[in-house]
């Protein structure tokens, strides 16, 4: 146990729980996205899908503890990451450069503490359906498993609609400069494909925020309605 | 060509508690500057010119001024050893400034080094990582036949790219987070590319990192800043192989207390 606490406390092993968390985390996102296309499928596919996720309990419960756990190291460490940074330059340059550091490279600290503030907010309106009414909306049809009009219903608010899309464009941002950051954390750095692969984490980035947003967009311009 | 300058001057050394101490920039205006002056020889003149007034000189390191030795250093416009890609402060010329140009001046920042005065800081931070291990520990006997042990030319280059560090602490200065991960990198790819310094690879990985952290180094966000502004062009490779070759080590690590046979000898 002290050997694990050590490796966390380390820079570089701070560093490495923020890869391998952020690894499971992005993995999640790539997972939800491809679950949640569904909505442009019929209402009952997504409610099957919804029941597949609840088939088993144990499991369910064993996937939301692996993640949540990632998502809560991967806060704590960072938070503690920066906190490390701020102090570590007492007194800032009168003038300061930037050189080649991104936009999206800069701003983790805030893109991420945005999207956790987003997770919660999230979690509470469809995972708990406690805000919005949308548990109720969930309630009516295929055994009280009716996601695409609850998804609808919510998304037909345009304050929402438009919430969720600038939610996404700040996870865009995160994830840009986080799926290349952790390929080199983990120590994988190659002439050959380090450069693909950070010109890559922006096009995965803007999948994976492009898939995302289409949800949202599609169900304020009508394209997807709830079923008759 | 005529330059305005605006230099960091701090007469007391930094302290813990109080870092800038009496710090300020102050405006200096220089005249006749020659286009084939190096940076620190525009500093010399303006001493000269200080010293004449009866004022306190500027205070900055150098020594071999030849762009190897890793002594000198300021940050230029925001930028470690200035504007020019690869280059030292001192193999900086003033041809790369324009006539009338204003130039920021500052000392490395960073709370591992503290500042001496105006623009002279403590780099000793870095002499304790390399204490710490960046080395290869053998008795060194009579030079062994040059092909005794054979080394891929792929790997020696490798190794060479890390070993061309001249520990300035540019990364350091020029990282948003004043890490020094691109050195400790550097020293770690250095010697794990070579089969002499494969030997104490792991004991090596921890023992430099423990020794980084212990003197208030940031953390690496690969922001790659610090490859920007190496005057050696030290690639960010070397903090990926810091990363690989730490996790290997710690995951190896056994407890201090495991039994041997053979006992501690």
């Amino acid at each position: 146990m002290t050997w694990l606490c050590d490796f966390w406390r380390s820079s570089v092993g701070g560093k490495l729980t923020m890869a391998v968390t952020g690894v499971l985390l992005f993995l999640f996102v790539v997972g939800h996205l491809l679950g949640n296309l569904q909505l442009f499928s019929e209402p009952e596919h997504l409610a099957d899908y919804a029941k597949l996720l609840h088939r088993e309990p144990a499991l369910l419960w064993a996937v939301r503890c692996v993640l949540g756990g990632a998502l809560l190291l991967h806060v704590v460490t960072g938070i503690r990451l920066a906190r490390q940074n701020r102090a570590a330059r007492p007194v800032k340059y009168q003038k300061e450069e930037i050189l080649v550091a991104s936009f999206a490279s800069r701003s983790m600290l805030l893109t991420g503490l945005t999207t956790l503030g987003f997770v919660v907010y999230h979690l509470l309106h469809f995972t708990a359906g406690v805000v919005h009414g949308a548990g109720a909306a969930k309630a009516g049809k295929f055994d009280g498993f009716d996601v695409h009009t609850m998804v609808v219903r919510s998304f037909e608010n345009p304050s929402i609609a438009l919430a969720y899309v600038g939610f996404m464009v700040v996870l865009f941002f995160h994830l840009a400069h986080g799926i290349q950051s952790f390929v080199q954390t983990l120590g994988l750095n190659h002439a050959r494909y380090t450069p693909v692969i950070r010109r890559l984490s922006v096009v995965v980035a803007g999948l994976l925020a492009g898939g995302n947003i289409l949800l949202p967009l599609s169900v304020l311009s009508g394209i997807v309605k709830v079923a008759p | 060509m005529k330059v305005t300058l605006h230099i960091w001057r701090q007469s007391k050394p930094s302290t813990k508690d109080d870092f800038a101490q009496d710090g300020k920039m102050v405006r200096y205006e220089l005249d006749h500057v020659s286009n084939d002056m190096s940076f620190l020889e525009m500093l010399d003149v303006l001493n000269e010119q200080l010293i004449k007034k009866g004022e306190e000189p500027v205070t900055f390191d150098h020594d071999c001024r030849e762009g190897i030795c890793g002594t000198c250093g300021v940050v230029v416009n925001g930028e470690p050893h200035g504007p020019e890609s690869g280059t030292t402060t001192c193999q900086l010329h003033m041809r790369s400034f324009k006539d009338g140009a204003e130039i920021w001046v500052e000392p490395w920042r960073a709370a591992a080094f503290p500042v001496i005065k105006d623009l002279m800081v403590d780099r000793t931070a870095l002499d304790r990582i390399v204490q710490a291990g960046a080395f290869v520990s053998v008795n060194t006997g009579a030079p062994q036949d040059a092909n005794a042990l054979p080394v891929p030319k792929a790997d020696a280059d490798k190794a060479f790219d890390a070993a061309a560090c001249i520990g300035c602490g540019a990364c350091v200065a020029a990282c948003k987070n004043a890490s020094s991960m691109l050195f400790v990198g550097a020293k770690v790819s250095h010697f794990v590319h070579l089969p002499q310094g494969r030997v104490e690879r792991e004991t090596r990985a921890r023992n430099l990192v423990a020794a980084m952290d212990k003197e208030g180094f940031g953390n690496c966000t690969n922001q790659y800043e610090c490859e920007a502004a190496c005057p050696k062009d030290i690639p960010v490779r070397v903090i990926a192989d810091l990363n690989r070759e730490y996790l290997r080590a710690k995951v190896r690590e056994e407890p201090a207390n495991t039994k041997r046979i053979g006992g501690d000898g």
